[in-house]
């Protein structure tokens, strides 16, 4: 079961905000999704390894030599609501408790 | 009561490569914004990472030098936090398995030695940077996004603020040496978080700890680390809890200054990244990067010592960095005496750079001018006295000392055919030094030399002159 403050919690890690019924409604919803992945746990999965990759391919790397792809900055900027010099304007982001890796 | 400290340091450090970790896009610094970029940087729907392996290589060149074992089967993870500057709304990072773990470097304070660990290492991708504006809105430049980062763990070793200090030190130093990354904090390719806890001495558990952010300086870490094992200490006697909190250094004041306190541990919901195929580090690689790695400090240190016959002392200053330990080694490669190489680095170069504010590799001094000046010296061709204005016009502009010599007539004069005539002239005109020199009094002496410079315009060569003046005067 996935309790309405673990769905308020998630959506909050998401800048999402929500209203009560919003909340009551996802919380049903996601218990059901949460419920028919359950189902996954009958089989029994002893001894073997985590899957990560749904490849066998490994240790591909990219050389390192810039690649220009032709996209410009005022076509990368397009989809950003407002720029400014060439900057992504956003609402102020003084630190509420999100710092940078 | 006494309490015993324990501190712990994240560094941050980018990665000298021409492109981003996970993008082809460049690496640049102070581009105009957001032209170092791409649609894999700016997180667009579709687009598909790939691994710079160049990155990866530095990195684990890093991770040899401070000791580490890199880990031989790894992937990269998700870590998922939102944020203006991560256009994804995740990090690429190694989070379970990591480049590599347990390292160690040796530390000095004092002339106490301690080998302090490196819990782990691990590559990761930068975020891009956030300006913000007094019109209540923030801007975002995405050119640093996806540069190339290596995080560096303390393990809790660290006892005290001068012991972080040196870790720091030593932790550039090496790093630098590999010539994996420029490590200048003042342009942040070296960044630090530290965090810090106290306990009663001979206490089992670790105390609450504090993080502290915004250090500019490693000297900003010590000043900042001092406040808060201080503060620290007068929370837990006035009987109050330290909590977990986030705090800043504040330069003007010398403080540290609450930020925020945390609620609970960060939830960055990790799981391995899908977008990247996993990777089995092969052990020839390893050894490949492992024999690439460049002579650091501490052996180039004892080589000084050791083969060259530099004083201990002299031999720590010149592999400070290693813009000042490679010169070094250019000079001598030039033919130049070790030891006046030594001695004109340390002595006249760096009272140079410091009176005016300059990186060696600012001026125009090259290795090769610096040794032919050396050797004009020692051959007798120019006065120490004369070099160090030869000197200041090599490293200011750049000429060759020895076709500056030869313009300005700077040749010293060695010849006793030459000197003879000016030397026995002058004591003829100056019976009374000949007296008081017969009388004991050796400031006559002193006054003679001067007298035979000031006739030679300084280019006589003082030892051939003391020798012939002391055969003179005792003739007489």
């Amino acid at each position: 079961m996935i309790s309405k403050d673990q769905v308020a919690h998630v959506a909050s890690l998401a800048r999402l905000s929500f209203s009560d019924a919003e909340l009551n409604q996802f919380t049903k919803q996601l218990d059901q999704i949460i419920d028919m992945e359950n189902q996954l746990s009958e089989v029994t999965t002893e001894g073997v390894k985590p899957t990560t990759h749904i490849t066998d391919e490994i240790n591909v790397f990219r050389e390192d030599v810039v690649v220009d792809d032709g996209i410009s900055r005022d076509e990368l900027l397009q989809n950003v609501p407002e720029t400014k010099d060439g900057l992504i304007k956003v609402p102020s982001i003084i630190d509420k408790g999100e710092v940078d890796a | 009561m006494n309490f015993e400290t324990t501190i712990g340091l994240e560094v941050h450090v980018e990665l000298k490569t021409n492109t981003k970790m996970f993008s082809p896009s460049p690496v640049t610094y102070g581009a105009a914004s957001n032209t170092s970029t791409n649609v894999i940087d700016f997180g667009f729907p579709g687009v598909l990472p790939t691994v710079n392996r160049e990155a990866y290589r530095l990195g684990v060149m890093v991770a040899l030098a401070l000791h580490a074992n890199v880990t031989k089967s790894t992937h990269f993870d998700r870590k998922n936090y939102f944020y203006p500057d991560n256009p994804k709304a995740y990090q690429i990072t190694q989070s379970e398995e990591p480049l590599a773990r347990d390292g160690w470097i040796e530390i000095d304070v004092n002339g106490r030695k301690k080998k302090i660990g490196i819990e782990e290492l691990h590559v990761e991708e930068d975020a891009g940077k956030n300006t913000h504006g007094d019109d209540g809105y923030s801007y975002v430049d995405l050119n640093r996004q996806g540069t190339p980062l290596i995080e560096i763990v303390s393990k809790p070793d660290i006892t005290s603020p001068d012991e972080a200090y040196a870790y720091l030190e030593q932790l550039r130093r090496t790093i630098q040496f590999t010539g994996a990354s420029d490590v200048k904090m003042e342009e942040g390719s070296m960044r630090v978080d530290t965090n810090i806890s106290i306990r009663p001495i001979g206490s089992e558990t670790l105390g609450v700890k504090a993080e502290l952010k915004n250090l500019n300086s490693f000297n900003h870490v010590r000043l900042g680390l001092a406040f808060e094992e201080k503060r620290q200490a007068e929370v837990l006697m006035a009987g109050d809890q330290v909590r977990p909190e986030t705090r800043r250094f504040d330069e003007s004041s010398g403080e540290t200054i609450l930020m925020r306190v945390k609620e609970g541990s960060d939830d960055y919901r990790y799981f391995p990244e899908p977008d990247l195929p996993a990777f089995e580090i092969e052990d020839d690689w390893i050894e490949e990067i492992q024999a690439a790695i460049p002579e650091m400090p501490d052996k180039r240190r004892e080589r000084y010592i050791d083969q060259l016959g530099i004083p201990e002392y002299d031999a720590g200053v010149l592999t400070l960095t290693k813009e000042m330990s490679d010169f070094f080694e250019e000079t001598i490669a030039h033919d130049a005496d070790p030891k006046l190489a030594s001695n004109w680095l340390m002595g006249e170069v760096s009272a140079y750079l410091n009176a005016n504010k300059l990186d060696l590799l600012d001026t125009k001094l090259t290795p090769d001018h610096l040794a032919i000046m050396i050797k004009l010296i020692q051959d007798g061709t120019i006065s120490s006295k004369i070099a160090k204005k030869v000197f200041q016009e090599t490293i200011k502009n750049g000429t060759d000392p020895k076709a500056w010599v030869e313009k300005k007539g700077l040749i010293q004069e060695s010849d006793p055919a030459v000197l003879e005539p000016i030397i026995t002239a002058i004591l003829d005109d100056n019976e009374q030094s000949i007296i008081d020199f017969k009388n004991g009094k050796d400031r006559a002496v002193g006054f003679l030399v001067g007298q035979i410079m000031k006739q030679t315009h300084g280019q006589a060569n003082p030892k051939v002159v003391n020798q012939i003046l002391m055969s003179e005067l005792n003739k007489r």
